[in-house]
């Protein structure tokens, strides 16, 4: 009696069993990627849309004039090809015959209308500054001109002519941007919330949304009307918006998950011995940024010191696991040399090298030796458990190395942003991520003018060699400008690059053709799931 | 009694009105708004999103718009999710968060009650010392801590259950076990230290001697008196468990109100941090008079309205 009802018990166990093992992971053999590489989207109207998983989101469903290829360099996507005029002024784009997943055709014209959306001032767009090579552009968008001087020009169905106000050599990469992608501008226009209804959420791109549960998953399915429909091998492209990139990690082992970007930092050295981790190059620098126009980091030479006084080889392998790298310069790796294909920063090497000696010269030379006479000094970072780690160890280095102690102060995110934006810090912690596959994305960024350079670090020969890469038609030159304004800012310690980041994700190694772009928008296009 | 609930009615109202004002006044004065961002907006685009947030009006003017908006329910737009209003994301995070929410407190109450009973019946024996060693590890350990447990169990070693989201009842399984926790330890803790404290009462003496039997004296006589302190402690913590647990949908993924709670602060999304802050204060008001109308069901010598207990 007793044995019967154990095994009455035993058989129930098993088929709970059975029935709860079946939960984890998809059932059939359906081409399905499981992704998460953030939240619930602000928005999906690429021009309105601001962030990392956004810019996922868009170029799954919406593809641009030109697309990155596996080395980073733009291609032919939505534009089939072009031509330049020798000026370097004049774009012509020749789209290829596509349609948006509504069947509509895709039109030069929806681009016209697109990007002069983008820069209409009452769009609001932050990103209405990618487009402000165009001639008119800025001048539209801030209110000064009109859409009609804008240099952008739907010549027929399939053309679309592009005036710039100076030869932009990086305008093709920065087309790849998600807020240049185009919209069905009668889809648009018969519905202001269209970004917000599955029904109308018409893209170009492989993929179209078929459901989308705020909070909880964003699903794409094939789109049958995508030119290069024969390539996507994916039937189904499955976001699963989740923020806390724990629990992501949580899923992916429990097979709930195919891609899961950026694991918590405590779990990297399990995830590498367990052979569960990937990297891929991104353009994005950690750094501090000094106020260059407060006593004592005014002077160049305090900066250096502070700069050179720190082992960041030590600092990546302690605090963040190896899993970024040390930097040296303020140009990140990840963008290719269009004249020879090599890495930027590979050429360009290590501009500075750590110095404990040297920088207690320097300290000395600033009228400061051994740290005498600075005043008290503030380091500055927003709340999160790794820049608190990297501020405590750069604390105690400098205190060891330098003999100057310095006060951690930590703020709440949009606190901390107001101080560095008005001003209200002497060194603060700053990250800078391209928005686009070229150098300028960072060299811009500190110019004079610049409204990013909350340090306003200011010099005058940096920001010419910028203007000549700015405005030269010749990538040579450009390259070689760039190389000299990085030099420059070194030389100078502007802003005190600590280290270059590198996207780290688990990705389930059946998953194949995944294209990493530089800017962490992962392209899952030509992505195959094999058994 | 009805004028008693008017009373209450209209003293909420001012309840409501004060928590609005001081959240509306205290939030403004934090500094960074929902459009402080880390890349410098130019003044003509900030000037525009403002324009159409009406977030360039004189504070009193946005106070007041809002508090007309209110009566018409409408709580307005999200400043961070595009094209969603508030009404929109309480109508769809809320019901996620009262379904687990329900779960957990089932679960608290179905467990916890029994438990403390039983605890108080077998005082000072084995079966009270195991009931209390399990309930003390369920109030000190935080339900992150236990949540991280189950999912490192059931998903990760075991594979039985999902490890996150809210696609059926096998995905509740662990976030309504890890958010019982705490509540159902401290239902069964307050039910036995009540049952101990009515079972030494005279009247439960007197029915003794009367030779009642010891279920009825358990269930008609000890156990309702007993249940009063677990009823008051139920309506707020069902109403803080109802509109989610923010670290608990976090962690599992839930698109339920909770988290809103917190993000919309970080993000500054004033609306969002006003919609939530009122339907949570409503809920409270509601849960707290609900259990007060319980109190004389419980216990005849409560009386609404004033001359309780005599």
């Amino acid at each position: 009696m007793i044995f019967k009802k154990w095994s009455v018990l035993a058989i129930m166990m098993v088929m709970l069993g059975t029935i709860l093992a079946g939960c984890g992971g998809s059932a059939s053999n359906e081409q399905v990627m499981r992704v998460v590489i953030g939240g619930e989207p602000e928005t999906l109207d690429p021009a309105k849309m601001t962030g990392v998983p956004e810019g996922n989101y868009a170029q799954a469903m919406f593809e641009g004039l030109t697309e990155l290829d596996a080395q980073a360099l733009p291609v032919a996507a939505a534009a089939e090809k072009w031509e330049i005029s020798p000026d370097g002024l004049k774009y012509i784009f020749h789209l290829r015959a596509n349609k948006w997943s509504n069947g509509d055709e895709v039109t030069a014209k929806d681009f016209e209308y697109a990007w002069k959306r983008l820069l209409n001032p009452t769009t609001a767009a932050e990103y209405a500054y990618m487009l402000f090579p165009i001639k008119g552009a800025e001048a539209y968008n801030s209110g000064k001109g009109s859409s009609d001087a804008v240099g952008v020009k739907a010549v027929d169905d399939h053309t679309l002519e592009v005036n710039l106000e100076r030869p932009t050599s990086y305008f093709l990469a920065s087309l790849t941007h998600s807020s240049t992608y185009p919209v069905n501008q009668k889809v648009v226009e018969a519905n202001n919330e269209w970004a917000t209804d599955v029904s109308t959420l018409i893209g170009n791109g492989p993929f179209k949304v078929s459901e989308w549960v705020h909070g909880s998953k964003l699903v794409m399915v094939k789109n049958d009307q995508y030119w290069n429909k024969d390539k996507v091998k994916l039937a189904k492209l499955e976001w699963t918006l989740v923020e806390e990139m724990g629990t992501a990690l949580s899923m992916f082992e429990n097979n709930q998950l195919d891609f899961a970007y950026e694991p918590p930092m405590t779990e990297v050295e399990r995830l590498k011995k367990e052979n569960k981790l990937q990297f891929s190059k991104i353009v994005g620098t950690y750094y501090y940024e000094f106020n260059n126009k407060k006593a004592p980091f005014d002077n160049p030479k305090v900066r250096k010191a502070f700069s050179l006084a720190i082992d960041r080889a030590t600092l990546v392998k302690n605090v963040l696991h190896d899993v970024h790298k040390p930097a040296y310069a303020w140009i990140p790796f990840g963008f290719t040399d269009p004249t020879n294909k090599k890495d930027f920063r590979e050429e360009g090497g290590a501009l500075f090298k750590e110095n404990i000696e040297e920088a207690k010269k320097l300290l000395a030379e600033a009228g400061y030796p051994d740290g005498q006479g600075l005043p008290p000094i503030t380091l500055l970072y927003n709340t999160n458990e790794n820049h608190k780690a990297i501020a405590e160890a750069v604390q105690e280095m400098w205190k060891k190395n330098l003999g100057v102690n310095v006060e951690l102060q930590n703020q709440e995110w949009k606190v901390y942003l107001g101080a560095r934006k008005s001003g209200d810090f002497q060194v603060a912690r700053a990250g800078w991520n391209g928005d686009y596959a070229d150098p300028m994305t960072f060299g811009d960024d500190i110019v004079t003018a610049s409204g990013n350079n909350y340090g306003k670090y200011s010099s005058p020969a940096y920001d010419k060699f910028i203007e000549t890469a700015q405005n030269s038609n010749d990538q040579t030159v450009r390259m070689q400008a760039l190389h000299d304004a990085d030099k420059t800012v070194m030389d100078d310690m502007g802003v005190m690059p600590i280290y270059f980041y590198t996207d780290y994700y688990c990705l389930n190694p059946k998953a194949k053709g995944l294209i990493a772009s530089p800017t962490s928008i992962y392209n899952f296009k030509y992505v195959t799931i094999q058994e | 009694m009805i004028s008693y609930l008017l009373k209450r009615i209209l003293n909420s109202c001012v309840v409501l009105w004060l928590v609005i004002t001081i959240t509306f006044f205290l939030m403004h004065a934090i500094p960074g708004g929902p459009f402080t961002t880390e890349k410098n907006l130019p003044p003509a685009i900030m000037q525009n999103i403002e324009a159409r947030y009406k977030l360039n009006d004189p504070l009193w003017k946005q106070y007041t718009d809002y508090l007309v908006n209110l009566t018409r329910l409408d709580l307005g737009p999200s400043f961070k999710y595009q094209g969603r209003t508030v009404n929109n994301i309480i109508a769809q995070g809320f019901p996620v968060s009262f379904h687990l929410g329900m779960n957990s407190i089932g679960i608290a109450v179905l467990l916890g009650i029994p438990a403390g009973v039983m605890s108080a019946l077998k005082h000072n024996q084995w079966q009270d010392r195991a009931i209390m060693l399990l309930t003390t590890f369920g109030v000190a350990v935080p339900s992150f801590v236990l949540a991280a447990v189950l999912i490192h169990v059931f998903a990760i070693k075991l594979s039985l259950l999902p490890a996150a989201m809210w696609n059926g009842w096998q995905f509740q399984v662990l976030p309504s076990l890890a958010l019982a926790g705490m509540p159902t330890s401290y239902i069964a803790r307050l039910t036995r230290s009540s049952m101990l404290d009515v079972l030494g009462q005279d009247y439960i003496k007197t029915a003794k001697a009367k030779g009642l039997t010891s279920y009825v004296i358990m269930y008609r006589h000890a156990l309702k008196n007993a249940l009063i302190p677990v009823v008051t402690y139920i309506g707020p913590m069902a109403a803080g468990i109802l509109t989610g647990s923010f670290v608990i949908e976090t962690l599992f993924a839930i698109p339920g109100l909770g988290r809103y709670f917190v993000t919309s602060i970080y993000n500054r999304d004033y609306t969002v941090i006003l919609g939530v802050t009122v339907f949570y204060s409503f809920l409270v008001i509601a849960l707290n008079m609900i259990v007060d109308m319980i109190y004389p069901v419980l216990d005849p010598r409560i009386k609404l309205g004033g001359n309780q207990e005599e």
